[in-house]
């Protein structure tokens, strides 16, 4: 609860600082203020409290997710940071940023429909805003607008699935709906079936999930690359986060409602997010698509429905928002060096500046999931937690997705080995701090996989 | 301590990649460093004493992964052969200046440091990473250094073992689950299962397709002819001499003991596998122009010899298989040593367009000659006492696929008498010149026979 507040105040900073004149400290407090809400994260480790009449469990669940995207947030504002520096928006980008953190804090922590709505609401709101934050650029417009539009299609499904759920239980508190689903009473509910596939939609929409996937590659693409970073980094980790706690909490009483149908969500995703990655040119629709597919392996952990799914869940979400957003930089690096965003960019980049070169390795290698990696044992423990609960069906596409995804993340590492111009490529020192720290997560977490496996 | 063994070449490689232009220097020196370590064991190694140097520490405990490594007879032989070829092959490479020295030994180093962890984890978890840990440097020294059409070949290299390993990582866990308690990776438990013949026959077809891709078993093999082609001359003597020997040891140690009815079923399949890849890669081979691809597919139908007398499941044909994978990871690295010292000098591997090099180098000829048949399993050479257990396991097996297997002897002898005619007798000195500079020294360098 206090990581809300202290996040809620740092927001407000960030929006009356043009007023009060303090931009130039702005940056300063954001951190300071990020790192007090972890601090205070930390601090509610084990405690397990519920606020405002049971709306909010701020539990271990929630906590470590908060702590996950908070400091995803902060390497992003490392990364970031100088990127709005000519607009004279910059204080809103941040405080949008700010207010798209708390939505997500939120929605890893509800405990009742409505706060997973707001939650959801106030990220979507705020990340509207920011794919169109690039205002001269079509691409950048075209992009908020179908975010936007996409988005309330999802919202109103949302709506509609708890409207539904809310019919078929008397009830929007998860813990009430959770004791109602799992008397068995509602075996056959036509009214909660219906609510739960919505609301399943709807999550799936947010995840990015195919076959409600389509606006995603176009929105990533269009984006300025650093809110495309915070995208598929904070914002699909909320999401992932959010559609586990939802259907796990809630909606696990009756998996026949939903299992089958998500299941074939999760296969398809991993299929489609990862053949159609193969196909771009344009790095950054790759990994638009390549983060469609990580979505994908994410909801195994919510189909496995035992006892590591949360854990495995949260080590792929750091292990992957880890070199996600190292890619972003790199891929921002190139970019800013070369003038766009396509593979010949990366070209002979190992003669150019083999630091970079050795962070691409190290974050493709974590993508891809190959060991000795963080994403490698990302990938091993979900599908393992997978398998427990006999999903070996598609844990077998499951790795038939990562082969494929060998394809394309490897033409990154092929690239940089090929020759190329000469034209200089050099990171910012900022840049370089992200990587590194990226860089250094990757390997720490795959070597020492359990810093984290045990905690939830 | 075994760990110290395993974690040298890793310090090494560390050392080396930032020694710049020294790095072969040091690499050697490592290696060599390594190698009389490992001798260490070799004396201390009593061969009675079952599996020895057992170091268990936990590792990711919540999961039943634990860093659990020791050593038995297959184990010893097999890590004595890789610190014995890696200063080889570093000793091998020498004469010829690789661009970015440090990354090119340093992946080498990283290469020995996942070798040897193969062939040393109690651990399946701890098997798996090494397993997949040895084939990053190997791909981007043959990605970074290979020949022409390395970007394609590499990645299909590259995919074809990933997509072995990731179903192997699938029967891991699998097996895993099927241990008792909270689950345990370690591999006396994994022996210890009661599967059902069912359960076994799908596990046998997961682990035995990661391992027969990175033998490689006929028809896995078809990124192998190319990998070694092209890959620097090195990489190719690592893939051949020791990875190889990967795929063999997870048979043995991996494969028959964990579901031994699944061998029962499918064991004739994969003998079966065995001896067409005998026949069908000695065919191709001997009608190869280009001696290092030459050299490659023979490679495979001496992997298909050692895997038929492994699945032969007799005395004779594991013992021969276990042989056979020391001796051939001698010699297959001599050949292609051979095969590079011919490229350096010449500028060509093209059989066609050599000759007469028993008059221009007459001592490295008789090297060239002594190792190649060592390579037919020539009486009183290594390769013989193998060759000759492993064609008797498979004959107790069944005799007719002996008498396929058996055809190993004269189609092998024809692959190696065609090189030895073609490079080291015919007087084709015309079709190509030798310029002095790039002649053969009357006394071979470097050069210490490997058979």
């Amino acid at each position: 609860m206090k990581t809300l507040i202290i996040l809620t105040s740092i927001g407000l900073v960030g929006l009356f600082s043009e007023i009060f004149r303090i931009r130039k400290i702005l940056l300063p407090v954001v951190f300071i203020g990020l790192i007090a809400a972890i601090a205070t994260a930390v601090g509610d480790w084990n405690t397990n409290v519920s606020y405002y009449n049971d709306m909010m469990v701020v539990d271990n669940y929630s906590l470590a997710f908060s702590i996950t995207m908070i400091a995803t947030t902060f390497l992003w504002f490392i990364m970031s940071s100088g990127f709005f520096s000519d607009d004279s928006n910059n204080s809103d980008h941040f405080a949008l940023i700010i207010f798209a953190l708390i939505g997500a804090t939120l929605m890893t922590s509800f405990n009742n429909m409505l706060m997973l709505f707001l939650g959801i609401e106030i990220l979507s709101i705020s990340m509207y805003i920011l794919a169109g934050s690039n205002k001269t650029s079509l691409a950048s417009n075209e992009s908020a607008l179908k975010y936007f539009l996409m988005g309330s299609f999802a919202t109103g499904f949302l709506l509609f699935g708890i409207a539904l759920v809310y019919g078929a239980t008397a009830s929007f508190n998860i813990t009430q709906i959770a004791a109602k689903i799992g008397t068995g009473d509602l075996q056959s509910s036509w009214m909660l079936y219906t609510g739960i596939l919505m609301m399943m939609i709807a999550m799936a929409f947010k995840v990015s999930a195919a076959p409600f996937h389509f606006w995603a590659p176009d929105v990533y693409q269009g984006a300025p690359t650093v809110i495309t970073s915070f995208m598929s980094t904070v914002v699909k980790t909320a999401a992932v986060a959010a559609f586990f706690r939802l259907f796990i909490h809630t909606f696990a009483g009756q998996p026949h409602m939903w299992h089958t149908t998500l299941w074939v969500i999760s296969a398809l995703t991993i299929i489609v997010g990862n053949i159609l990655a193969v196909y771009q040119t344009n790095v950054k629709r790759m990994l638009a698509y390549s983060s469609i597919s990580h979505a994908g392996y994410m909801l195994l952990a919510i189909l496995a429905m035992n006892g590591s799914a949360g854990s495995s869940l949260l080590f792929y979400a750091i292990a992957y928002s880890a070199s996600s957003l190292a890619s972003f930089a790199i891929l921002l690096t190139v970019s800013g060096a070369t003038g766009n965003e396509s593979i010949e960019s990366f070209y002979g980049l190992g003669k150019k500046n083999p630091f970079v070169a050795v962070m691409v390795v190290i974050s493709v290698l974590s993508l891809a999931g190959i060991p000795p990696t963080a994403g490698f044992f990302a990938k091993y423990y979900i599908f393992a937690t997978a398998m427990q609960n006999g999903l070996t069906p598609l844990v077998l596409i499951a790795i038939a997705g990562s082969l494929i995804g060998v394809l394309y993340y490897f033409r990154l590492i092929i690239a940089i080995f090929r020759d190329g111009d000469n034209q200089a490529v050099t990171p910012a020192p900022l840049f370089k701090v992200v990587m590194v720290v990226a860089a250094v997560i990757a390997l720490a977490l795959g070597i020492v996989p359990g810093l984290v496996v045990g905690l939830l | 301590m075994l760990s110290v063994l395993i974690f040298l070449p890793l310090l090494a490689a560390i050392v080396v990649a930032f020694s710049g232009a020294n790095a072969k220097k040091v690499a050697l020196i490592a290696s060599v460093i390594e190698f009389a370590y490992s001798v260490c064991f070799y004396v201390r190694f009593t061969p009675t004493g079952g599996t020895q140097f057992l170091h268990s520490q936990s590792w990711i405990p919540q999961l039943g992964i634990s860093f659990k490594v020791g050593m038995d007879g297959i184990s010893l032989l097999l890590v004595m052969l890789t610190t014995f070829l890696v200063p080889l092959i570093i000793t091998a490479s020498f004469r010829r200046e690789y661009k970015s020295p440090g990354l090119f030994y340093g992946l080498i180093m990283m290469m020995q440091f996942a070798l040897i962890g193969v062939f040393v984890s109690l651990d399946a978890f701890l098997f798996y990473i090494f397993w997949e840990l040895a084939l990053i440097p190997i791909y981007l020294i043959c990605l970074m250094w290979g020949g022409q059409d390395r970007l394609k070949i590499t990645l299909k290299f590259f995919i074809y073992t990933l997509a072995g390993s990731l179903l192997m990582l699938v029967a891991l866990i699998y097996l895993w689950m099927q241990t008792p308690g909270t689950h345990t990776f370690d591999l006396q438990a994994f022996y210890s299962l009661h599967l059902s013949s069912g359960q076994q026959s799908w596990l046998f077809w997961m682990l035995f397709l990661a391992f027969a891709i990175k033998m490689p078993i006929f028809p896995f093999h078809t990124w192998q002819p190319d990998t070694y082609t092209d890959a620097p001359a090195p990489g190719t003597m690592l893939l051949s001499g020791i990875m190889l020997k990967m795929g063999v040891y997870g048979l043995l140690r991996w494969l028959l003991p964990v579901v031994p009815q699944g061998v029962e079923e499918w064991g004739m399949t994969a003998m079966i596998l065995s001896v067409i890849g005998i026949v069908y890669a000695s065919l191709i081979a001997w009608s190869q122009k280009d001696f290092k691809r030459l050299i490659a597919y023979s490679s495979i139908a001496h992997v298909g010899l050692i895997s038929a007398g492994v699945f032969s499941l007799t005395m004779q044909g594991m013992q021969g298989s276990v042989i056979q994978m020391l001796v051939h990871g001698i010699n297959v690295v001599g050949l292609f040593f051979i095969c590079d010292m011919i490229e350096q000098r010449t500028g060509t591997r093209q059989m066609e367009q050599l000759g007469g090099l028993r008059t221009t180098a007459p001592v490295f000829s008789t090297y060239f000659m002594i190792i190649m048949l060592a390579s037919v399993a020539l009486p009183l050479t290594n390769g013989f006492v193998g060759e000759f257990l492993l064609i008797n396991g498979v004959f107790q097996y069944n005799q007719l696929l002996a008498a396929f297997a058996g055809l190993t002897i004269i189609l092998g002898a024809g692959i190696c008498l065609t090189p030895i005619v073609k490079l080291l007798l015919a007087l084709r000195v015309q079709r190509h010149t030798i310029s002095p500079r790039l002649s053969f020294p009357k006394k071979p360098f470097s050069f210490r026979s490997s058979s």
